[in-house]
């Protein structure tokens, strides 16, 4: 059988940038096209599991085994980037978050016999995505934009980068959710004016403000909480239902983590139900009983008023930074499935006095804003531009534990600030800073950001040296640091130290892990492709030795196809793909003259039978 | 002069804030680190420290004192920590009434509101006078202007933080209150 190579030369389709809206439950990606930006493939439920097997499974697949095996299943990971032990006590104490030991810098996570970091989940998701886009493309995918609530702060979007090269993404921009929204909302319509993004997520909520002029996207003010979602509502609905069967059933069913998880999606389903009725019921079934609860809006709106009034706080602050009047506000767009709420979009316009924009699917408009991103990124949309802002105040430690400001939060990036530096005590060879952020006044109330240590410095009396600090946040929200010493000009060395997130060093390990996993699946699907052609010719060369062509053979010849038969029945075990396609090429080679006379005595056939 | 540089503007103390933004977009347009994603690393590396700078540059000149402030710093004449004599009278009465107000007496509150509202209508006068100097000086650069609106600078940095410090005490002490 010979075979065609088809050469498209030089006309081959640049890959895509892909957008991608990397959420707390759900994910998707989208493209941008000549019409416009498209959504790729259909939503991925943000959850990784581990099968019996050790394959790793994300998405809707690994959302069915959150029920079945629910201790080797983790979703809502979003919630765990970028932060260390202490920062999720609380969330320990509400989601089933099965955490390794040795997590120290870097969260680890126990899903069966595999131990991963929030970065390694959430580059599963990553990675079914990319796979998704590369089939519906056609073409590979290894660039992409990748949107992050507007108010995560360096680490937390240090690891969402580090996912994407994990998951063998670059990274080309990390787009604030919010932002993107507003690009695919202005985009559509050529908006000008004052808009506000409400956008309440699955975990996390933002706020931005921005001004659009003339196709730029100028962000205002931002603000937000990275742990504020509908998982918070989720959970209240849970706790209110756990303690209910307690009473009813008296048992405490908390401890038993398959029936939580049904638990829990019933209350889902009620609260998603809320949006369209008055009123519904929480049912849930488990071990032969059954759970009833009468749930009316009125109700649910009581309850769940702490939660939203906590975003329309956010969005008071956001507005007072923006400098903008509540009457400015032109429009005001609603972002993420928590916006269905009824309570949500009345308070939204209550605060706003604007009706709130809820034509545009809220589940999907941060990845078309992603792929509006990557297409200005790619050069294909022209005369669009984001100028976005930092959330979060950066400063620097200094005497007495006290935050000194160098950067302030809503500044637009990339900024930078240069501070100067030098030594307390004679002959001292190395500075250290302190880098947090956060707007309160002392470090331990802020976020501690990195320690950047400048070594190396010739021993010199005390206040001599001067070592000049370049901050700078780039286009990401990311920080940057270098150094230069004022005398001689020549660049310092910095010495970079995390205080949450992977190094470099690990990170590389990760991706060279994958790639090695990569290396085995391919392999794998050699092999597998090499066997199944095996039978293919296995099974032809059998039914031609029950053939009159085969009789009519020499001995000497059928005995060379019965050797080549019986070599590659011997070799179709191994795990060596090139070897059986040996013994496929031999056995093709031996049969050759066979299967030319069985065609020809098949044409005679076939000819006798006609009438010319 | 380098935030004037950026965004191609003489050095003037008073600037027309239209213009401004106008400039700042234009330049944002020319210089944005997403018009260079597939450009030499080195190109990369121009456009996101050129924007570092359009954008501080944008910051520091559209509020007009944080520009005044750069102005004067970029002419040798930081901020001085000279506290305004005349004011002292006042300000030492002023804290008086802060204790009070702290130790919960509310009589306190009436005069301070009154200190208070003095203090905004001096704030409002100071900024008068800032801008009426900038356009003298943009019309004929004179180093004396100069130490003059300095003086105005340190005046109102200290006024603002008196309102700052009364706002403060008089909205803790109403969230106490209820």
């Amino acid at each position: 059988m010979s075979t065609f190579q088809i050469d498209f030369g030089e006309g081959q389709p640049e890959s895509k940038i892909v957008g991608i809206d990397l959420g707390t439950t759900n994910s998707l990606a989208a493209v941008m096209d000549l019409t416009g930006p498209r959504i790729l493939s259909g939503i991925v439920p943000s959850v990784v599991s581990v099968a019996d097997s050790g394959e790793v499974i994300a998405g809707a697949e690994a959302r069915e085994m959150l029920l079945t095996h629910p201790e080797r299943t983790v979703y809502s990971v979003k919630r765990l980037m970028g932060l260390g032990f202490q920062d999720v006590q609380d969330d320990l104490k509400l989601f089933p978050f099965h955490l390794a030991p040795g997590g120290d810098a870097v969260l680890k996570l126990q899903l069966g016999e595999q131990v991963m970091t929030p970065p390694e989940v959430s580059a599963h998701i990553l990675r079914k995505l990319k796979r998704d886009a590369e089939a519906v493309l056609g073409t590979p995918v290894t660039q992409a934009v990748v949107t992050v609530p507007a108010y995560f702060n360096d680490a937390q979007r240090q690891a969402t980068k580090d996912a994407g090269r994990i998951a063998g993404l670059e990274v080309l921009r990390l787009v604030n959710e919010p932002t993107a929204a507003a690009l695919a909302y202005g985009l559509d319509k050529r908006k000008e004016g004052i808009v506000a993004v409400y956008d309440f997520g699955g975990g996390t909520f933002d706020v931005s403000i921005l001004r659009l002029h003339e196709g730029i996207f100028e962000v205002l003010a931002t603000n937000g909480d990275t742990h504020l979602g509908g998982d918070d509502i989720d959970n209240l609905l849970l706790r209110i239902a756990l303690e209910d069967i307690q009473s009813e059933w008296a048992e405490d069913i908390s401890t038993k983590s398959d029936a939580v998880q049904i638990l829990r999606r019933a209350v889902i389903t009620a609260k998603e139900t809320l949006s369209f009725v008055l009123s519904t019921a929480i049912v849930f079934e488990y071990g032969g009983k059954r759970y009833e609860r009468a749930m009316t809006l009125d109700v649910y709106d009581r309850l769940i008023a702490p939660i939203v009034e906590r975003t329309l706080a956010r969005c008071r602050a956001c507005l007072q930074d923006s400098g903008v009047k509540v009457e400015d506000i032109n429009e005001v767009v609603m972002v993420g499935g928590s916006t269905r709420i009824p309570l949500v979009r009345a308070e939204v316009e209550k605060l706003f006095r604007t009706r709130p924009h809820t034509e545009l699917n809220p589940d999907e408009v941060v990845a078309l804003g992603a792929a509006v991103q990557a297409g200005i990124l790619a050069g294909d949309v022209q005369d669009q531009l984001l100028l976005d802002v930092t959330p979060l105040s950066l400063g620097i430690e200094t005497m007495g534990g006290l935050v000194s400001k160098i950067i302030h939060r809503n500044s637009t990036i990339p900024a930078s600030a240069t501070e100067q530096f030098t030594t307390a005590v004679d002959g001292q060879r190395n500075v250290l800073i302190h880098v947090v952020q956060g707007e309160r006044e002392l470090v331990k109330d802020c976020r501690s950001l990195a320690r950047f240590d400048l070594k190396g410095l010739p021993p010199m009396p005390a206040g001599l040296a001067r070592i000049e600090v370049k901050f700078l946040i780039d286009a990401n929200g990311i920080l940057n640091v270098t150094a230069r010493d004022v005398r001689t000009g020549a660049e310092h060395s910095v010495e970079v130290k995390p205080s949450y997130g992977l190094t470099d060093e690990q990170v590389e390990a990760m991706i060279l892990e994958s790639f090695e996993k990569a290396q085995e699946d391919f392999k794998e699907r050699q092999l597998r492709e090499a066997r199944v052609e095996a039978d293919a010719i296995r099974a032809a060369t059998e039914k031609a030795r029950r053939d009159d062509a085969f009789s009519s053979l020499s001995d000497a010849e059928q005995k060379l196809i019965n050797r080549a038969l019986g070599e590659l029945l011997v070799v179709y075990h191994h795990s060596d793909h090139l070897l059986i396609r040996a013994k496929i090429d031999q056995l093709n080679a031996v049969t050759h003259s066979l299967a030319e006379q069985m065609m020809n005595t098949a044409v005679r056939g076939a000819l006798k039978g006609t009438k010319i | 002069m380098r935030f004037y540089q950026a965004l191609d503007l003489p050095p003037r103390l008073a600037l027309d804030p239209e213009d401004l933004q106008r400039r700042f977009y234009g330049k944002s347009r020319q210089w944005h680190p997403d018009r260079f994603s597939r450009a030499p690393a080195a190109q990369q590396q121009e456009s996101l420290e050129m924007t570092a700078v359009i954008n501080d540059a944008f910051r520091t000149l559209r509020d007009p004192v944080q520009r005044a402030e750069y102005f004067l710093g970029e002419h040798g004449l930081g901020p001085t920590k000279h506290a305004p004599a005349e004011l002292l009278e006042e300000v030492f009465e002023m804290n008086m009434a802060l204790e009070e107000l702290r130790s919960g007496d509310e009589s306190a509150r009436p005069p301070l509101e009154a200190a208070r509202g003095r203090f905004q209508h001096l704030l409002a006068e100071i900024d008068h006078g800032l801008y009426d100097m900038s356009i003298r000086y943009d019309e004929a650069p004179d180093e004396s202007l100069l130490h003059a609106i300095r003086s105005g600078l340190d005046r109102r940095r200290y006024v603002s933080n008196l309102i700052r410090d009364v706002d403060k005490e008089l909205e803790s002490n109403v969230h106490l209150s209820n």
